[in-house]
């Protein structure tokens, strides 16, 4: 057993820290602000490789492991939630699902580019009226030739005005979209170029303000027959096995969140007096620091078994699951503890701490909401659900075949 | 090109508290980084070759965990890294420090340019590369803050250098040693490439015996000159502070060019 980070590890982690501090941390406030996304990010995200990160050499990535990609997750949601984000849908929920399902030829068309940044991808599932039901969706595609045609409305997309391409789920079985039968459900690449497709952004969220969120609409859209990700009727399993990849940048990230929560009420405690000594000799505020530390050591640990587990190729739902659910629950309840800390100023955007409590609320409820969780952890417990292999596995991490050049 | 550039483990964060008991620096619990100007320094070198192509070497001298460093150096791209490490290097001053880098250096040879940050954020003293610089007899220009024209075919190279009293250009011959301030450039960020090829590096260790021409009555605590009688924070500033108050900023403005002109300030 072996619980230290390795020299590579701790460079990239190092690394990641030193981005998020010198590029997003100076701007971060007036973005929140003003609900900007700063697609500037993007490129500069692009040049250090971090848009491909653990996608092999060869599909244009930087060829890292999933620890790295989690340290990563961490030390970017440690300044903003948005900017993880963008790892959890470009990197975990669509590349990683391309490189798990995708065709040789989709690799090379669609995970290529995306891995060296010069595309960006998001992942479609949710729809105005289908969240935690996802067999609750309405999107339909029906085969026309040598094409599909989609139609349908995504709702709560992250990148929405951004990304050039959209990983979809549409059902193309009427007969079984009528019985909830999600073997008729399938799984698409679409590109913003494709007509009949429409984006726009939400305003007005809780918190990952500096975030875009939006939705996708799409009317007639003639998808070529080529670009249907896995096989007809996979598209269920398809969308499950991302979220394994998607969930666990999440639970990556509350984590960075909650260390984000820490250092503030470590710090504030430290500096501010009362009762004629600082804060932080009180013991209930020492409680909740005591809580903070508890809670961040737990998030992690579970977050780097679940990465160990996906270094090795071994399947990590539960495990990813119950690292997103203690992480993200987590996360909150630090942050409205680290805004308890700095009293009313923690209550102002002079401190960073109310911006951590906003942004930690999303966690909460999106890649699969708390009690979605809950259900999945008892499940498995009571033996009502168990893993059945899948058509197509993530392989295990393998550095020399993750390097290889082309 | 061959560019060697010296850095320096330092620890991370600008308040180094000191043992009141034996005048050391506390490095127990304090991260280490590269000195921050040194990393304009590594920058500098990458850009020369980048340019004109060649080799950047870096080379520090301090305890083992400098490795470090000089790993991080690599992962930003620099091809080849020396470390000096010896028992009888401890407790070097600046000269003894200055002196023993310019005989690895020595050994590096041939180069073009030897860059070093302006000085240590732990010590502040400024003194190791202009120290370099004489032991090995050649050139130094300070304070360089662009690097204006440089040609290793002639051996001539242009800099301008930050001044309290303005900029100066000068010009000089290679092979000279440049002393870098933080506007000559914007260090870039270690890759994954690069962190790769650092972590499997097997860095070369320098000892005193890998520095033959080296005097040992030069090395370490007995070739420093420096007696370190003690060290103490300077006691704190009093002052008094006087608010201004008045109803626009020009008339705030006025009030406060009339005091400093009555306190000779200006």
């Amino acid at each position: 057993m072996d619980f230290a980070l390795s020299e590579e590890h701790q460079m990239v982690q190092r690394m990641v820290r030193d981005f998020a501090a010198r590029e997003i941390a100076p701007n971060i406030k007036d973005h929140d602000r003003h609900q900007t996304f700063d697609r500037s990010i993007l490129p500069r995200m692009a040049a250090q490789g971090l848009l491909g990160i653990c996608l092999p050499v060869r599909y244009g990535g930087a060829g890292m492991d999933f620890i790295s990609l989690g340290l990563a997750c961490e030390e970017l949601e440690y300044v903003d939630t948005a900017y993880r984000v963008i790892l959890s849908v470009h990197v975990g929920l669509n590349g990683l699902t391309l490189l798990q399902w995708g065709t040789e030829e989709q690799k090379q068309r669609y995970l290529v580019p995306q891995s060296l940044g010069e595309k960006i991808a998001t992942y479609g599932l949710t729809e105005p009226s289908a969240g935690s039901d996802a067999v609750g969706i309405q999107s339909t595609a029906r085969r026309e030739g040598d094409h599909w045609v989609l139609n349908g409305e995504k709702m709560w997309i992250s990148l929405a005005d951004v990304a050039d391409n959209f990983l979809v789920f549409a059902w193309t079985d009427q007969e079984k979209k009528r019985a909830r039968d999600h073997t008729g459900m399938s799984a698409f690449i679409i590109e913003r170029s494709f007509p009949g497709v429409q984006t726009g952004t939400i305003h007005g969220k809780l918190g990952v303000r500096a975030g875009n969120t939006g939705w996708i609409s799409m009317k007639d859209v003639p998808v070529p027959a080529e670009n249907m990700l896995g096989r007809e009727g996979e598209g269920f399993y398809i969308a499950m096995s991302a979220l394994d990849n998607g969930r666990y940048t999440v639970a990556w990230g509350a984590t960075g969140l909650i260390r984000a929560c820490l250092d503030a009420s470590v710090r504030y405690a430290r500096e501010r007096q009362a009762f004629g000594v600082e804060i932080g000799r009180h013991e209930l505020v020492q409680q909740m620091i005591a809580n903070m530390q508890l809670k961040y050591d737990t998030a992690r640990l579970l977050c780097l078994r679940a990465g160990w587990l996906k270094n090795q190729g071994v399947r990590n739902t539960r495990e990813t699951s119950l690292a997103k659910w203690h992480a993200t629950v987590s996360s909150f309840e630090c942050a409205a503890d680290a805004v308890e800390v700095h009293g009313a100023y923690g209550y102002s955007d002079e401190y960073d701490v109310e911006r951590f409590l906003r942004n930690s609320k999303g966690a909460v409820i999106y890649e699969g909401s708390r009690e979605i969780q809950q259900l999945i952890q008892a499940q498995y417990a009571l033996g009502y659900r168990k893993d059945r292999p899948l058509r197509c596995e993530m392989p295990a991490y393998d550095p020399v075949v993750w390097q290889q050049e082309a | 090109m061959h560019a060697i550039v010296c850095i320096k483990q330092v620890p991370d964060t600008t308040e180094v508290r000191i043992n009141p008991e034996t005048n050391t620096l506390i490095r127990e619990g304090v991260a280490s980084i590269i000195n921050p100007f040194d990393t304009y320094a590594i920058e500098e070198g990458l850009r020369l070759k980048e340019r004109f192509g060649g080799k950047v070497t870096v080379l520090t001298m301090g305890p083992p965990q400098a490795r470090e460093a000089l790993k991080e150096a690599v992962a930003m791209g620099a091809d080849e890294a020396i470390l000096l490490t010896d028992k009888a290097f401890a407790g070097s001053d600046t000269w003894a420090t200055a002196y023993t880098l310019s005989r690895a250096i020595r050994r590096l040879a041939p180069f073009d340019i030897i860059l070093c940050g302006k000085q240590a954020i732990d010590g502040d003293t400024g003194q190791v590369g202009p120290g370099i610089a004489r032991q090995l007899q050649i050139p130094q220009l300070t304070y360089v803050s662009r690097i204006l024209e440089i040609d290793p075919e002639s051996a001539h190279i242009r800099v301008e250098r930050l001044l309290e009293e303005g900029r100066e250009i000068v010009d000089c011959s290679l092979p000279v040693l440049l002393t870098v301030v933080k506007d000559i450039n914007q260090p870039r960020y270690p890759t994954f490439m690069g962190i790769r090829r650092a972590t499997r590096m097997e860095i070369p260790v320098w000892d005193c015996q890998a520095l033959p021409e080296a005097n040992p009555e030069y090395l370490g605590l007995r070739g420093s000159p420096t007696q370190v009688v003690r060290i103490f924070h300077p006691p704190a500033r009093s002052g008094q502070a006087t608010l201004l108050t008045g109803d626009t900023p020009a008339l705030l403005a006025a009030q406060l060019a009339d005091r400093l002109l009555a306190d000779k300030v200006i």
